[in-house]
């Protein structure tokens, strides 16, 4: 990861970390954080923690999104300290809803010039962004709003598993992982295990990224904490219930960001720092998909 | 009979549901709204989540939107872009729960900002999935508690439309639709023809006055406004014994 980070991202970057609630990719957030990576642009339909600690470490300039909360529990205090405050920096904000940014990552994936969508209507956001426009359709009277690409110069996505040159399969929910792959120009994957191209093979449905659109392949178990992957761990509500608190406190952030993301080396150490009781407690029954038959055919 | 408001709204919520709705569900009340209607009235209820589940049948209340309960065990996991393309835009679903910091007259939500959009006096999440929800479902449900801030006559920034100025508003954007219900802790709203706002039934224990003090504009009652139903043994029953055990949003003692 430090590796990938180090020559993926640069400052000044647009970057997505991509993920819905599910497999958000915090160890490529802290490894950001720790190389002290400064104006980035952060793109991502639901901002969560690793945004907020993006933020709060000083690493961004601006926020391209559509909700920004910490689910399940209330706001993003960083985010809002940068917003209302301008604290520890300004935070421009580009505004969609989650279709309409949606909708804009996959323009920049399909190499168009706008994705149309019926979103916005009745709505004051598009008085706010210039990238949301009101367009006729060529062929009758209707008319919807169109969205610009959004090409984010680097995305990090995260699935379950991954062979060594990064055919990934993903189950669970999905997400933007897929369009925010194939939007971005550099593609960093991290899985929680690595797997033989054989498996990939075996269930080529489940494959959401493949080698040709990855740039650098991580190792990385684990990495999606306090977020959680699908079959292999829980997400840690008390971790986001936790940063709530620390959060709303400037100087409690730089306490924790101190012994969380500055004090452990790697995501290794910040797994054994958790501890193995935590682990535990994440960990799901199994409950395994019913085996396909894809036949062999000769 | 023993309930708390919020259990009581929940119920109210259930009941605005028919058994062959597809839902988008929110967390918290909503989500355990439908769970009552799936257990009682509306065993075919099909619940869809923002992140994509289909089909979701929550073991446990989920704490997020995209929980893992909700995908474990769900009909089908769309993408994004598919579930707000061809789910929600393209007209398949019926109902939508929607909540907000501020709700004016006419049904219009801001989740947005209070205050000026540059220069916030508070930054509130944004709109997420609302403005879409609130655009392309059949009816919207509104669950929120009810208080004079919460209940502008207008609000400081649109971020799902309601009825826009009224009923016309609306459907010269070319939106269908529209808010059905509001549901707070102290009565059930629904709109009139013009697309305003009214009581339509006020809570067991709810004063007029009550209402008229937490509503920032003078809002109508119905000339024959009722009471809301109050929840049954059997519904109690599910959201303590299995809903909602915790009492996460129930607030129970």
């Amino acid at each position: 990861m430090r590796d990938a980070i180090g020559h993926g991202v640069s400052d000044g970057d647009s970057v997505c970390l991509a993920g819905f609630t599910h497999l958000i990719p915090f160890a490529a957030g802290h490894e950001i954080i720790r190389q002290e990576k400064r104006d980035l642009e952060l793109i991502r339909a639901t901002p969560d923690l690793v945004y907020d600690q993006l933020i709060a470490a000083g690493c961004a300039r601006k926020a391209t999104f559509s909700w920004a909360g910490n689910p399940g529990v209330g706001s993003l205090p960083a985010f809002r300290r940068a917003v209302e405050d301008g604290v520890p920096t300004e935070l421009e904000l580009e505004e969609y809803t989650h279709f309409g940014l949606i909708a804009a990552l996959d323009a920049g994936a399909s190499n168009l010039p706008f994705a149309p969508l019926r979103g916005f209507i009745g709505s004051d956001l598009p008085d706010h962004n210039d990238n949301i426009a009101r367009i006729e359709s060529p062929f009758d009277d209707d008319d919807v709003y169109a969205v610009a690409p959004i090409e984010p110069d680097v995305a990090v996505v995260r699935a379950q598993r991954a062979d060594e040159t990064g055919n990934a399969h993903l189950w669970g929910i999905q997400g933007e992982v897929k369009i925010a792959a194939l939007a971005a120009e550099t593609v960093v994957l991290a899985v929680e295990e690595i797997c033989t191209e054989r498996t990939i093979r075996s269930d080529p449905n489940r494959t959401v990224v493949t080698s040709d659109d990855v740039d650098y392949v991580v190792h990385d178990p684990y990495g999606s904490h306090p977020s959680y992957a699908q079959g292999y761990y829980g997400r840690d509500n008390d971790a986001y219930i936790e940063w709530a608190e620390v959060a709303s406190d400037a100087d409690r952030v730089e306490a924790w960001l101190d012994e969380w993301v500055y004090g452990v080396e790697n995501r290794r150490e910040y797994i054994e720092k958790l501890g193995v009781d935590r682990l535990l407690e994440l960990e799901p029954d199994r409950d395994y998909a019913t085996p396909v038959d894809m036949g062999a055919y000769r | 009979m023993n309930y708390t408001n919020s259990e009581l709204m929940v119920v109210a919520a259930a009941r605005e549901l028919d058994n062959d709705d597809s839902v988008l569900v929110g967390i918290g009340k909503p989500n355990l709204a439908c769970n009552v209607a799936k257990r009682t009235h509306a065993p075919d209820l099909r619940m869809v989540y923002e992140s994509g589940t289909i089909g979701s049948n929550p073991s446990s209340p989920p704490l997020s939107i995209g929980d893992p309960v909700l995908a474990s065990g769900s009909v089908s996991i769309e993408p994004m872009r598919n579930s707000f393309n061809y789910h929600l835009q393209a007209g398949r679903l019926d109902v939508g729960f929607l909540g907000g910091a501020q709700i004016d007259k006419y049904g219009n939500i801001n989740s947005t900002v209070i205050g000026d959009y540059d220069d916030p006096t508070v930054r509130l999440p944004g709109s997420g999935g609302a403005c879409e929800i609130a655009g392309h479902v059949d009816r919207t449900l509104i669950v929120t508690p009810h208080s004079a801030r919460r209940f502008p006559e207008a609000v400081d920034f649109v971020t799902s439309p309601g009825y826009v100025d009224g009923r016309r508003g609306r459907e010269e954007l070319g939106l269908s639709g529209g808010p059905e219900a509001v549901i707070t802790d102290l009565a059930v709203c629904r709109f009139d023809d013009g697309g305003e706002m009214y009581v339509d039934a006020l809570h067991p224990t709810t004063t007029r006055e009550e209402v008229r003090a937490a509503t920032g504009w003078e809002i109508p009652f119905a000339d024959d406004y009722g009471r809301t139903s109050e929840p049954t043994d059997e519904e109690v029953r599910l959201i303590r014994e299995e809903l909602d055990p915790d009492g996460l949003y129930t607030d129970r003692e």
